[in-house]
């Protein structure tokens, strides 16, 4: 059984990555044929098995309410490629307002 | 080709500690010594990215300054090493050999850097490595080609390619690098040095920049097993800064080592192993004659089984792309990095700045991971990878409790040469020895084992249980041992 | 036909810890632009988040509030979502494991424009996120301010209950209560500590299915999400009277035209790409572990009322508008500690002490009247030190100055007079210089007899008791009778 029928434009937009109609078709190809290896996966019983996100079995790793150091803004506006205001990060206008 | 390995000025971090001790050596010297080979032999190496000869020499002044007073902070106090260059060091660039991260200045140590300032450890250059940790060869540098000392020819192996080069080159006499899937294992075992990969939550991740957060550790790469000890002895332990890092272990590795060996070790061998077809006859033979070696001092073989291998690069690909596609989306040209000018949209922030700055490399494994989180394919593949991870974790569970370490390969091949393989799929299935390890959280261990007929380096891999560093040095330092009496 | 509208709310809440989610920044409204950030909130290569354990105990409190459940087992996820103020281009936030789920909570009692019978609103759950930064557009650029990236958001997000316009008023203003009451959130929607989206959609009454719903974002005001549901009902009806088409739509309130506008026709193919984060273990919030946060549950506003009407024996209306912010019950509660009359006290703050923090712009914290010195004014009363009138007075000057009533009166000589001699001489006086009223009243007009007393106050600048002062002007006239 075969899962991966990829449409690498669809996913690099997911990606906000731009490719050349070159990359593209390169890429279709490298990553079906990676999937396509990929996919034995599809073959393993996985019945029952719980997955494992961690490779520790650690919880409750929680930190306690107390404030700590800040960072000076001259450093931060300093790594910044554009600043607005003196105070902001500045990027082109954002489209369609809020979230 | 060049043959370009050495000895590092006071030949490891041990030995420069009792030169410093006796007075025999300065931090001075150290450093004025690495900068020295650096330039003879780093613009064929081509290890560092950069590296800051007048700030490691102030703080070498300062060490010498207080060593002199008896304030040393440790027996390691002026001991530079050299850095990977996903890991960060405060005011330094931290650019992960990629375009994308050009102007960046690191704005904060990660706690391992901490950690070993806070010992008198000079940070001491950027070593090179495949953009964003992803790649074997360490052909996927924006920036330049590492080349193998021991060949130049070759590749030094990946990502933590640079490192492993400066170490074995002499230009370094110990290094940090990070493992995702191998890539300090594999490039050490290529240049013919010793690296260790800690069990997962041993070191603090914090400071390293994430490829696939739930499989990277950062970890040692030495001249010595003792070195290997020694670092992890300095960077390991819990830290409130990382929610991943296990509490409550002490690390005495180093004087764990002293006088030990390895009568009784159980040493399992995994059958899959060695099934694999592509595994190289002069490396196999390398790993039987560690074998032989470790059965004749007294350690006992036993075969164990490992049946879920073969799913391991699938798994690998699953979760460490998923995870990477999500780690790196923060590089967006906003708040740090190279912008793409005449952006007239913040959308083109993002598609312009992204599509420039990272490589082909990173863009299939951002594609790939984006591809498996997807909406409809996230069972398929993303959740059946981690339940796949399960059983992969459980079968070295069920080989370590026949077996104290496990011994093999660490890649199917040596290194091969500079642009050999350009096919992703086969690049991938060479990590097949060293993935599995990272995806169950294992330690382990490559350490030197000869050469080739052809005068490349062997390394063979240990690999422990969780948290049984200590088993795999004594393994390692026994093959380290055995070789220097070869060498004799 | 008859349309009924369904309406169901998403709600963000900011928790107000002293610092933000995944790191040791302050959570401070107001702040210089870029100043409360660090290499964690602004997303900088190679940097981890740490979980608040304020936040965790604020969300599980205000879950265990809403009557929430809380599971065992919670983890946090990656949502992804591309946006300039979004630091790491994806939230940490909670997609199938949330920290609280089926709660509800009461609506009841006067809403904005009409009576509420009782009853509950579903709530789904309550999950723990990062806030965003905030952009602000400037024509041609837009500048981020990433002080509020990272600030403990709670989102509730209810069930599809409510019906009406007063009925999201009510659950938001219960929301915004138990917030407060739990301590867990300042809830300031200008502010932005509070912000609302509503899903609305109308269908026929007997339908059994949902129609094409519309999201509404925007919100700033609880008044404003009143006005923006009354406007969509209206606008769907309509739609639906001339079988107009419904698409999926986000739409934004317009505050001056108090109209709905189109944001986003379709949305674009959201895909989120949620995992589990990495970078975060686990929490297991134990039976104790809950236990011992439900212990320092506060009342819920619901149950203080319902205590105020039955034990202190309030009118329901009462006891609402004195629930309504916990700051106030408090007071109240402290006022009626020093044996007060309860209805007495609830007179008081209802008619006076509200109306005076209104006029002065202060919140019941910054009143200048402490609960006990309103208590000692009613002692004074009850004791008839003074009358009601004077009463008022004090209250003013305790309003203006912050000094107890005692000292007022005293400073001021407002001393119920309650000497009859010194009484007797205001009747006097009253009588002397009122020979009209005096006439009429012994014609025999009885109602003469209340201006006089008023004229006795008046001449004893409101000092006299009103009781004596009606005896003495009765004996006094009698004599002239």
């Amino acid at each position: 059984m075969s899962e991966s029928d990829i449409q690498v434009a669809h996913i690099a937009k997911l990606a906000r990555l731009q490719l050349t109609p070159e990359e593209e078709a390169e890429f279709q190809t490298e990553i079906e044929a990676i999937l396509s290896y990929v996919d034995k996966l599809q073959n393993l019983n996985v019945d029952g098995v719980e997955p494992t996100a961690h490779a520790t079995q650690i919880t409750n790793v929680i930190r306690d309410d107390v404030s700590g150091k800040t960072q000076d803004r001259e450093k931060t506006l300093a790594n910044a490629p554009d600043v607005a205001d003196e105070v902001l990060l500045k990027v082109p206008a954002v489209l369609g307002g809020a979230h | 080709m060049a043959k370009l390995s050495a000895k590092p000025v006071a030949g490891s971090i041990a030995g420069a500690a009792v030169q410093l001790a006796t007075g025999d050596i300065t931090a001075v010297a150290l450093v004025e010594g690495i900068y020295s080979r650096y330039e003879e032999v780093d613009d064929e190496v081509k290890g560092y990215l950069q590296i800051n000869k007048e700030k490691a020499l102030v703080a070498a002044a300062e060490s010498d300054a207080r060593r002199a007073a008896g304030n040393t902070l440790s027996a390691y106090d002026g001991v530079p090493i050299a850095i990977k260059d996903n890991i960060s060091v405060d005011g330094e660039t931290c650019g992960c050999a990629s375009k994308l991260l050009e102007g960046y200045t690191a704005t904060y140590d990660a706690t391992v850097v901490q950690k070993l300032k806070a010992q008198g450890f000079i940070p001491m250059g950027r070593t090179n490595m495949d953009e964003f940790a992803m790649g074997s060869s360490t052909e996927n540098s924006a920036y330049q080609q590492t080349r193998n000392p021991a060949n130049t020819d070759h590749v030094p192996g990946g990502s933590s390619g640079g490192s492993a080069a400066v170490v074995a080159a002499g230009e370094a006499i110990a290094a940090l690098g990070s493992d995702t899937g191998g890539s300090i294992r594999q490039p050490a075992g290529f240049c013919g040095v010793v690296g260790l990969k800690p069990t997962y939550g041993r070191v603090s991740r914090f400071g390293l920049v994430a490829f696939a957060s739930s499989l990277d550790q950062i970890g040692p790469v030495t001249h010595t097993v003792e070195d290997a000890a020694i670092l992890l002895d300095m960077i390991a332990g819990k830290d409130q800064l990382d929610s991943t890092s296990i509490p409550d272990v002490e690390c005495n590795l180093a004087a764990s080592l002293k006088g030990a060996d390895v009568k009784g070790m159980k040493v399992g061998l995994p059958k899959e192993f060695f099934e694999i077809d592509v595994l190289n006859d002069e490396v196999k033979a390398k790993v039987e004659a560690v074998r032989d070696q470790l059965e004749a001092a007294g350690a006992e073989l036993v075969e164990v089984s490992l049946p879920n291998l073969e799913y391991a690069v699938s798994v690998y690909y699953v979760i460490a792309t998923a995870e990477a596609s999500s780690n790196l989306s923060r590089f967006d040209g906003i708040r740090y990095g190279a912008r793409v000018e005449k952006t007239k949209d913040v959308k083109d922030i993002y598609y312009l700045t992204r599509e420039a700055g990272f490589g082909d490399e990173v863009k299939r494994r951002i594609i790939l991971g984006t591809y498996v989180l997807s909406s409809g394919y996230y069972d398929a593949y993303y959740l059946r990878a981690q339940k796949a991870r399960t059983l992969i974790r459980q079968d070295f569970e069920a080989a370590f409790e026949q077996c104290d370490v496990i011994l093999g390969p660490i890649a199917p091949a040596p290194a091969f040469k500079l642009g050999e393989i350009s096919d992703p799929l086969q690049m991938y299935l060479s990590d097949i020895y060293t993935i599995s390890v990272n995806l169950a959280g294992n330690c382990a261990i490559s350490v030197p084992a000869g050469e080739t007929e052809s005068g490349l380096p062997v390394g063979v891999q240990f690999i422990g249980d969780s948290l049984q560093e200590e088993k795999i040095l004594k393994a390692a330092q026994f093959v380290e041992q055995q070789q220097a009496q070869q060498g004799d | 036909m008859e349309y009924e509208a369904i309406i169901g709310l998403e709600v963000h809440v900011q928790a107000n810890t002293a610092t933000k989610m995944f790191c040791a920044c302050p959570n401070n409204f107001g702040s210089e632009p870029n100043t409360n950030v660090c290499p964690i909130c602004l997303g900088y290569p190679g940097v981890l988040p740490t979980p608040n354990r304020e936040a965790i105990n604020k969300t599980v409190l205000a879950g265990l509030m809403l009557n929430c459940e809380i599971p065992e087992f919670s983890k946090f996820d990656r949502k992804a979502y591309w946006y300039p103020d979004m630091p790491k281009n994806y939230q940490i936030t909670q997609y199938d494991l949330p920290f609280c789920i089926d709660g509800k909570v009461l609506v009841e009692g006067k809403a904005l424009t009409g009576e509420l019978e009782p009853k509950y609103i579903g709530i789904t759950r309550i999950h723990l996120e990062e806030d965003v930064g905030k952009s602000t557009h400037a024509g041609t650029y837009t500048g981020v301010d990433y002080n509020r990236a990272g600030v403990p958001l709670m989102e509730i997000v209810s069930e599809p209950d409510m019906r009406t316009a007063d009925e999201a008023w009510a659950y938001l203003t219960a929301l915004r209560q138990t917030m407060q009451y739990a301590g867990v959130g300042n809830c300031d929607m200008e502010k932005g500590q509070m912000r609302c989206d509503v899903n609305i959609s109308v269908r026929p009454v007997g339908q059994k299915e949902f129609n094409t719903k519309t999201e509404i974002k925007n919100l700033n005001s609880i008044k404003s999400v009143h006005a923006s549901i009354d406007y969509e009902i209206e606008r769907q009806i309509e739609m639906l009277e001339n079988n107009e088409e419904f698409k999926q739509q986000t739409r934004g309130w317009n505050e001056a035209s108090q109209e709905t506008y189109v944001m986003r026709e379709k949305e674009d193919a959201h895909d989120y790409r949620y995992f589990p984060e990495p970078d975060l273990m686990p929490v297991v919030l134990t039976a104790d572990k809950v236990a011992e946060i439900k212990e320092k549950m506060p009342e819920t506003p619901a149950a203080k009322r319902a205590r105020f009407v039955e034990e202190l024996g309030l009118p329901a209306y009462d006891a609402q508008v004195l629930c309504l912010e916990k700051a106030t019950a408090d007071w109240y509660e402290t006022a009626v500690a020093t044996g007060a009359d309860p209805k007495k006290v609830s007179n008081w703050i209802m008619t006076e002490l509200l109306r005076e923090l209104s006029d002065a712009g202060l919140s019941i914290n910054e009143c200048p009247i402490t609960p006990e010195n309103l208590g000692e004014l009613l002692g004074l009363i009850d004791k008839k030190v003074i009358n009601g009138r004077i009463a008022k007075e004090v209250f003013a000057e305790m309003f203006k100055t912050g000094d107890a009533p005692g000292k007022i009166v005293k400073d001021k000589g407002l001393e119920q007079v309650t000497d009859t001699s010194a009484i007797s001489e205001f009747v006097i006086q009253a009588i002397d210089n009122n020979e009209k009223a005096v006439g009429e009243y012994l014609a025999g007009k009885e109602t003469a007899l209340n201006f006089l007393v008023g004229q006795v106050m008046r001449f004893s600048r409101g000092k006299a008791n009103p009781n004596l002062a009606q005896e003495a002007l009765k004996e006094e006239l009698a004599k002239r009778g």
